[in-house]
């Protein structure tokens, strides 16, 4: 295979400002088919708005995005069709309040891909049943716990073949109990070969899914590492002091000391 | 109080007849009304530059001006200009002009409780803008919006009382031309009451079940 057709996703120079303030500054990043990999950074270091921007919801400044070789501009007329080749999931549920699940599902293969309604169902149910959610098709999204619910928002975005899935911490306005649910479906659907971009504070579970790691920090992309190299050894002295806040110490750290004594 | 029952029976009929006149004026006015509500609503929501300007001075024009005085404007103004229109389609505009500011505002605060993720996650699922509001924020929209949609339809529906002002037949203007020439004020003032009653209680009940069943299907929160 030649090199571009392995791209997935490519991101050059990607500047963005609010305002006077430079969120994004000059990102470079490249995603291969089939890869996952997990974006990390501390609260507010542009993390969300990378993944806004890659889908169209945000405009940028400077430099490119192109998915699958076609380059993504906010608000051109192909962004809705190139956006059914991107699944996104965000932080807060999204599910549509006034449909029931499997209309939900079946309402974006329906009327933007005009694929049959038999079809768009039957995937719908094979991908219910895998997240184990198929007796809930007929209720409504305000009848299900915050963890069915992304569950379900997962396969919503499943359902209309995606090439790559973005997760804007999915997981972060879950109560802890239901974290599991959601990342055991993140964790099979990277197994299953789907080229992934995850925002997430779950450590562990980052090591688990991740064939990279990127590290975003200040709007600019610290770290690029294979995922087993960023948690043993990261290069920037802010991945370090960053991965350093997840740990728990039986001592506490030499600062704390100072400001208890 | 004594009723002359003959003469109640006798103009029974009248009533009848002017009570098409108030339901036809107020069913094609409301529907009207409801339209200008969602185009007028839909362009602030989306902010559309220069329309968002006329269409608030218009919601300002409307709600701060007597229907009665909107009404000779398009009855004895318009000639003046050379456009006649009947008193029935002046009477149908009037209310359209005065209840789309009402509906307007109504759905536009519909509109605005929507949250913004709604919007945002029908366009990654690749809907285009008519389509997220068509589907997804219209129709969560309106069931914020019913109550005060309901109150505005009972609004309106009493407002073509005033359509008598120039010169229709309607209810208010049967009874006053009954007064006029009987005296039987009772007898005229009592059906005006009860007619307006039978109009207005199936459509208020009509609004309390609708408002019922929207909070029990209550797929919000």
């Amino acid at each position: 295979m030649a090199d571009e057709d392995r791209i997935m996703l490519e991101i050059a120079g990607l500047k963005k400002k609010f305002g006077e303030d430079v969120i994004l500054d000059g990102v470079d990043l490249t995603i291969n088919k089939g890869e996952v990999v997990v974006m990390l950074g501390s609260s507010g270091c542009g993390k969300s708005t990378l993944l806004r921007c890659i889908n169209g919801l945000e405009s940028f400044d400077k430099g490119s995005i192109r998915i699958d070789g076609e380059e993504i501009v906010s608000g051109s007329k192909a962004l809705p069709r190139l956006r059914q080749k991107i699944g996104m999931v965000f932080q807060s549920y999204d599910l549509f309040p006034h449909r029931n699940i499997l209309d939900n599902i079946t309402l974006a293969p329906v009327k933007v891909q005009k694929r049959a309604k038999e079809d768009a169902r039957a995937q719908a149910e094979q991908l219910l049943r895998r997240v184990g959610l198929w007796e809930k098709r007929k209720a409504y999204p305000r009848e299900l716990s915050g963890g069915q619910k992304q569950r379900v928002a997962i396969v919503r975005a499943l359902c209309m073949n995606p090439e790559i899935m973005l997760f804007d911490e999915v997981t972060a306005a879950l109560d802890p109990e239901m974290v599991r649910e959601v990342l055991d479906v993140m964790l099979e659907l990277a197994q299953g070969g789907m080229t992934m971009l995850i925002v997430t504070h779950e450590m562990g579970f980052a090591r688990a899914v991740a064939d990279r790691i990127v590290f975003l920090d200040e709007g600019k992309l610290l770290e690029n590492l294979p995922a087993e190299t960023f948690f043993n050894n990261p290069s920037t002295q802010r991945a370090k002091d960053f991965l350093q806040t997840f740990e728990f110490k039986k001592t506490l750290t030499d600062e704390r000391k100072d400001q208890l004594s | 109080m004594n009723l002359d029952w003959n003469f109640i029976i006798k103009y029974a009929p009248l009533y009848v007849e002017a009570a098409k006149l108030t339901v036809f004026i107020a069913f094609w006015g409301i529907l009207l009304a409801f339209a200008v509500g969602v185009l007028c609503s839909a362009a602030l929501y989306y902010k559309v530059p220069v329309l968002r300007r006329i269409i608030q001075a218009y919601v300002e024009l409307s709600r701060n001006t007597p229907l009665l005085v909107q009404l000779f404007f398009l009855y004895f103004g318009l000639p003046n200009i050379g456009i006649v229109l009947s008193g029935e389609a002046c009477a149908m505009i009037g209310i359209a002009f005065l209840g789309g500011s009402y509906m307007t505002e109504t759905l536009r605060s519909g509109l605005e409780s929507i949250d913004k993720i709604q919007e945002e996650s029908a366009a990654s699922l690749g809907f285009n803008k008519w389509f997220t509001m068509k589907e997804i924020i219209f129709p969560q929209a309106m069931a914020v919006s019913v109550p005060g949609i309901c109150a505005n339809v009972i609004f309106l529906i009493k407002e073509t009382s005033v359509v008598s002002g120039i010169a229709l037949a309607d209810l208010m203007y049967v009874a006053k031309d009954l007064i006029g020439l009987y005296y039987k004020t009772d007898e005229a003032l009592t059906m005006l009451v009860i007619s307006y009653l039978m109009i207005l209680l199936p459509v208020s009940a009509a609004a309390t079940i609708l408002e019922r069943r929207l909070r029990h299907a209550g797929f919000g929160n």
